[in-house]
C-alpha cells in the first residue's frame, strides 16, 4: 500500500460502481446505479420486492453480468471479459446469499476450506486451521464436523459468512442474510454482521432489518424500480419531520413487523 | 433327481463355467469402467458442453440406447472391418469388439442419469462457487459433479447390473463367456437344463455380488442430506 493511499485512511475507496445497468429482455430492472464502498462502511440497500436490489449485488461480482456501466476494485477497474481477472476479482469479493447455497456435500469445514484449497492453493493443513479460526469467529468451530443438512438455518447462514471470510475479501456483499430465517434465529446473524462491522469490514447488505441496520450503517440506499432514488446517513433520512420516501417505506415495514421507526 | 443334477453339474458344467467366468469378468469389469468414465464425461457434455458438442453427445445417446446391442455388436465386431480410412481399418477382436460395444452402450445410459444428477444441483450453489472465485472448471469438479455422482449412483449401479446381464450377448459374436460356454456344454452333453440352470445360478450370484459392491460404494459414500430411501 502506497503511503497517499494509507493517508487516506478511512476514507479509502474499496469498491465503486458507476452507471450499471441490466435488462432482462424488455424489463430494465437495474437503473444507472452508482455507488462507492469506502474502507470500513457498511452501506445498507432497502427498497421494495423486486426494485433490484438482489441484482445490484450480483451485478456487482458479475455474477449476473450488467449490460453496461463500470466497476473499480482499489482503483483498480474492472473488465467482466478478462476471465482470470474477473476469477481473482471475485475471490477479493465475498458474497452471502438469502437462501445460503452452501455445497450440500461437505461439511461446514469443508465449506470453509474447500475455496482455499481449490482456488486459493493452500496446503490442506493451512487451509483447515483457517478454516477453523473462521468457523471460531462465527462461533461454529464445535460443529466444523456437521454437513449442511445437519444444521439450522442460522448456522448454515454464520457458515456461509466464515466461508466468504476465509478468502480474505475486501468486501462483503449480503443480499438478505437473514430473510430466509425463522425469527429467532436472525439474531444470531445478525449479531456476526455487527462483529464484522465493528472490525471494520466494508460491506453493503440488503435487508429489511430497518431497526438493526439504523444503528450501524452509514448509509441507507433506497432503491424502487430499478434505480436508487434515495441515498443517505440513516438519521438524515429517518429524521422527525424528514419527508423522505426511505422513511415512509421503513414506517411501512415496522407496522408489519411492530418496530417503532 | 436333485443329487444327480448335482452331480453333473458339479463335474461336468462347473469347471467349464469356471473358466468361462474369468472371461466375462474381463468382459464386465471393464466395460463397466469405461462404460462409467465415458458417461461422466458425456453427462457433463450434455449439460455444460458448447452447443455443437451437446448435439453430438445427445445424438449419440440416441443413437446407442434407440439401436439393439446385437446390431451394434455385429457392426463393431463384422463391419468395422470393412471401413477404410486412408487404406487402414480397425480390426477388434471378438472380446474387443464386445468390450467397445458393452463400454459405449453402457455410457450412453449412464449419462442419462448423470445428467439428471447434474440437473439437481441447485443453481445457488454454482452461484456460490462462482462467487468464491471457481472457474467453471474448477465448479463442476469441486461442486457439482460429488454431488451429481451420489445422486446418480442407484441409477448408475442399475445400469451395471444390466451390463452383468447382457454381456451374455457377447456370445453370438463367438466369445465365450458363460453363455457361450454354457450352450456349448449343453449341446455336446445333450443336457440344456442342467447347463442353462447352472449358468443362470452363475449370473444371479454376479448380480448378487454386484448389488452389495454397490450397496457398499454407496454407504461409504453416503453424506448426510443424500440418503435415498432403502426398499
Ligand atoms: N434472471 C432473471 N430473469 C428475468 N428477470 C429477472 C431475473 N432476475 C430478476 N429479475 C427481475 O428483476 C427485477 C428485480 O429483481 P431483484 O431480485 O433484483 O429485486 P430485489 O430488490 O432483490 O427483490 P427482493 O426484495 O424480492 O429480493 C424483478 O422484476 C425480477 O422479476
Ligand atoms: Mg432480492
Amino acid at each position: 500500500m502506497s503511503v497517499a493511499s494509507q493517508a487516506k485512511g478511512q476514507n479509502q475507496e474499496i469498491l465503486r460502481v458507476e452507471k450499471l445497468n441490466k435488462s432482462f429482455g424488455t424489463n430494465h430492472v437495474l437503473k444507472d446505479a452508482t455507488l462507492t464502498l469506502r474502507k470500513g462502511e457498511l452501506k445498507v440497500l432497502i427498497g421494495p420486492s423486486g426494485g433490484g436490489k438482489s441484482t445490484l449485488l450480483q451485478c456487482m461480482n458479475f455474477l449476473i453480468p450488467p449490460d453496461s456501466g463500470r466497476i473499480w476494485l482499489d482503483g483498480v477497474e474492472i473488465l467482466g471479459h478478462k476471465k482470470r481477472e474477473l476469477y481473482a476479482y471475485r475471490q477479493q469479493v465475498g458474497m452471502i446469499f438469502q437462501d445460503f447455497n452452501l455445497f450440500d456435500h461437505l461439511s461446514a469445514l469443508g465449506n470453509v476450506r474447500i475455496a482455499l484449497t481449490r482456488v486459493r492453493g493452500m496446503s490442506r493443513k493451512d487451509a483447515t486451521d483457517r478454516a477453523m479460526a473462521e468457523l471460531d469467529r462465527v462461533g461454529l468451530a464445535a460443529k466444523a464436523g456437521l454437513y449442511p443438512a445437519q444444521l439450522s438455518g442460522g448456522q448454515k447462514q454464520r457458515v456461509s459468512i466464515a466461508r466468504a471470510l476465509a478468502m480474505d475479501p475486501k468486501v462483503l456483499l449480503l443480499d438478505e442474510p437473514t430473510s430466509a430465517l425463522d425469527p429467532e434465529l436472525i439474531g444470531e446473524v445478525l449479531a456476526v454482521v455487527k462483529d464484522l462491522a465493528t472490525a471494520g469490514m466494508t460491506m453493503i447488505m440488503a435487508t429489511h432489518q430497518i431497526t438493526f441496520s439504523a444503528q450501524l450503517a452509514s448509509e441507507f440506499v433506497f432503491m424502487e424500480q430499478g434505480a436508487i432514488i434515495e441515498h443517505d446517513s440513516p438519521a438524515a433520512l429517518l429524521a422527525p419531520g424528514a419527508c423522505t420516501r426511505t422513511k415512509a417505506f421503513c414506517a411501512k415495514i415496522n407496522e408489519l413487523t411492530g418496530e417503532p421507526v | 433327481m436333485l443329487e444327480e443334477y448335482w452331480l453333473f453339474a458339479s463335474e461336468r458344467v462347473m469347471p467349464g463355467l469356471n473358466a468361462a467366468l474369468l472371461v466375462s469378468a474381463r468382459l464386465i469389469v471393464p466395460s463397466a469402467l469405461y462404460g462409467a468414465l465415458l458417461g461422466v464425461i458425456t453427462g457433463a457434455i450434455r449439460v455444460y458442453g458448447p452447443k455443437p458438442v451437446r448435439r453430438v453427445a445427445d445424438a449419440y445417446v440416441s443413437l446407442f440406447r434407440g439401436t439393439p446391442l446385437v446390431v451394434q455388436l455385429y457392426f463393431w465386431y463384422f463391419a468395422l472391418p470393412y471401413i477404410r480410412v486412408g487404406g487402414f481399418a480397425i480390426v477388434l477382436d471378438a472380446m474387443q469388439a464386445s468390450i467397445l460395444g458393452f463400454a459405449l452402450c453402457s455410457a450412453a445410459y449412464q449419462s442419462e442419469y448423470i445428467r439428471g444428477g447434474l440437473l439437481s444441483i441447485r443453481s445457488g450453489q454454482i452461484k456460490a462457487a462462482r462467487a468464491l472465485g471457481m472457474n467453471p472448471m474448477q465448479t463442476v469438479l469441486h461442486v457439482v459433479l460429488p454431488q451429481a455422482v451420489r445422486r446418480a449412483l442407484p441409477g448408475c449401479g442399475n445400469e451395471v447390473v444390466y451390463l452383468i446381464k447382457y454381456s451374455s450377448l457377447a456370445s453370438i459374436i463367438t466369445v465365450n463367456e458363460l453363455t457361450g460356454t454354457a450352450r456349448s456344454i449343453a449341446k455336446a452333453t445333450f443336457r440344456p437344463i442342467e447347463a442353462y440352470a447352472t449358468v443362470a445360478v452363475y449370473y444371479l450370484l454376479l448380480v448378487t455380488l454386484a448389488v452389495w459392491l454397490l450397496r457398499w460404494l454407496e454407504d461409504r459414500m453416503s453424506i448426510p442430506g443424500f440418503e435415498r430411501p432403502r426398499d
